[in-house]
């Protein structure tokens, strides 16, 4: 059948379990090895709780928050000019380029003939937004970044998640271990501003 | 009235002993896991800010119990379905009375032993007590006028039968070694010394006994690796139908069983209130040092070397429970006749033929 000086298929059979140990026949012993790690656990946590260093790997939010990574994007903010207006000129490049449609502007012409256009309104509704970044990158001005720290923005309602001009321009950039310097905004709808659903 | 007095006094040291012990240890099981697994555990109850490691935790738990819903379903026997908890917890309580916290103190003249009743037939009454327990499952299973819970019920007492009958069977060679039913007794027997060095505990004398009563008393409280009557987590138990107290009595009937197997597992193979070479009258260390103390001293130390026993006993119970995965019912069934049973008339044999050999009831 075969051509001789052919070579040949050699089929080695795989054996899929290890045998088990010997000890594992007999209960009781892995009964004991399993509690001496479990009780291990316990006294080394123990320990180092009776020392005053921490035992659990748990971080007790929100009184104890986890550093966070500078470059992590987070709730945005609209940078401002050194008179405090937005450095933003309205050129709708985010408007553009978001993904999830969550930015709205509205321009308006600016006094200064060198600056051209400036936004009237600048909404950003956080409840749609993908945490993409591309607004970031798209803005010619470095006019928004996400580098507040802020993670935890909540509402009662969806319009309370949409957050105006006013309130991102009042935000600041993380603190140096990525933790927010600035509170999170709370719920819009409990400060009465007019949003986008109520025009 | 003096007499009245002391036994009131044995009352009700053993009932706060038991009853402060069982509330604990639900803050024990939340904290013990909790460290055991890398966690923090329940610590957010607090009075007027004072958290104390979650310690209040157990009082919030009561108070939620009690102001809960307290469902009866419309078809359940209701005179049953009311008593099924009650049994239980009654039960369970009342199996601690006959375990000997103390020696035998002599107060004005009186003789009086340290524990909540003396009966010259302790490990019966225990085991009576345990036993019954089971009805209090079974009861609730049936009176819930549910099929899981029947099922669940009848989970519950064909697991009690299996472990009974192996823990009976696994405390007999105790009884031999010692000679008595009386668990004052035991424990005063534990107190010799084979030459002088070694302490004649349970622990010692009879090692597979305490393997096996440890496991069979494990599945008794019904509570995991054993946990299938109630199987919280997919299976349902006996106690789908209770709400409120009623449920919060069957979950304190569980930490109750768990204080008694320990109290047990500590008058039977761990030397009861015995401390090593510590006598009436102070410590005589086997090189020939000695202490001498006053009786009431003594006394006291020994109460507290009990107390200390039965809380690192149950510090091991819950090491267990948060250790092992649960048994299948079959397996635990099988564990129970091709396993225990076996074992624990084997190990009555060996007993007695190691005491044949070196005669009398002296020693094996």
């Amino acid at each position: 059948m075969t051509a001789p000086g052919a070579a040949r298929l050699r089929v080695k059979a795989v054996r899929s379990y290890a045998p088990a140990p010997r000890r594992q026949h007999f209960y009781l012993v892995e009964i004991l090895i399993g509690l001496g790690v479990t009780a291990g656990h316990f006294f080394r946590n123990l320990g180092r709780w009776l020392a005053g260093r921490k035992g659990a790997v748990t971080y007790q939010w929100p009184e104890e928050r986890r550093p966070l990574a500078p470059r992590l994007r987070s709730l945005h903010r609209l940078v401002r000019r050194d008179d405090g207006s937005p450095r933003c000129v309205a050129c709708m490049m985010c408007e553009t380029v978001c993904p999830a449609h969550c930015i709205y502007i509205v321009a308006g012409e600016h006094p200064n003939p060198d600056i051209e256009k400036y936004p009237v309104r600048f909404d950003i509704d956080v409840g749609k937004c993908v945490m993409c970044g591309y607004c970031v990158e798209a803005c010619p001005e470095d006019a928004i970044r996400m580098d507040t720290g802020i993670l935890e923005f909540s509402a009662y309602t969806r319009q309370g998640l949409v957050y105006p001009k006013e309130v991102l321009l009042a935000l600041e950039p993380a603190g140096p271990d990525g933790l927010p310097t600035s509170a999170p905004p709370r719920a819009l709808v409990e400060r009465g501003f007019e949003t986008r659903g109520r025009r | 009235m003096i007499d009245l007095g002391i036994s009131l006094a044995r009352v009700a040291f053993v009932m706060g002993f038991v009853l402060n012990l069982g509330g604990l240890l639900t803050w024990v099981e939340r904290k013990q896991s909790a460290v055991m697994q890398d966690r923090v555990g329940a610590n957010r109850a607090s009075i007027l800010g004072l958290r104390v490691l979650g310690l209040f935790h157990p009082l919030a738990d009561a108070v939620k119990m009690l102001v809960k819903e307290d469902f009866i379903p419309a078809r359940a026997d209701r005179a049953l379905f009311l008593a099924a908890p009650v049994v239980s917890v009654f039960f369970a309580l009342s199996a601690f009375a006959s375990i000997p916290f103390g020696p035998i103190v002599h107060l004005g003249g009186r003789e009086v032993s340290l524990q909540a009743v003396t009966l010259n037939a302790g490990i019966l009454y225990v085991f009576a007590m345990l036993s019954m327990g089971v009805y209090g499952v079974v009861l609730a299973g049936w009176a819930s006028a549910n099929s899981y819970a029947l099922l669940g019920g009848q989970r519950a007492a064909a697991l009690m039968i299996s472990a009974e009958i192996a823990i009976g069977a696994s405390v007999l060679g105790v009884c031999m070694v010692h000679g008595s039913l009386d668990l004052q007794q035991i424990a005063i027997g534990q107190g010799a010394y084979w030459g002088g060095l070694v302490p004649k505990w349970g622990l010692f004398s009879q090692p597979l006994g305490l393997v096996l009563f440890l496991t069979a008393g494990i599945a008794s409280t019904k509570r995991a690796p054993f946990d299938f009557p109630e199987g919280e987590s997919e299976i349902i138990g006996y106690n789908v139908e209770y709400s409120g107290m009623k449920f919060g009595m069957f979950l304190m009937a569980d930490f109750l069983e768990t204080v008694v197997v320990a109290g047990m597992t500590t008058a039977l193979f761990l030397g009861g209130w015995q401390v090593p070479w510590l006598f009436a009258d102070g410590f005589h260390l086997p090189g020939g040092l000695g202490l001498a103390m006053p009786r009431p001293l003594v006394v006291a130390l020994q109460v507290l070397a009990f107390v200390t026993k039965v809380v690192v006993m149950c510090w091991f119970l819950m090491l267990v429970r948060w250790t092992l995965p649960r048994f299948r019912y079959d397996q635990a069934m099988r564990l129970g006749w091709l396993g225990l049973l076996p074992l624990a008339v084997l190990n009555i044999l060996l007993t007695g033929g190691v005491m044949l050999l070196w005669g009398g009831g002296s020693a094996p």
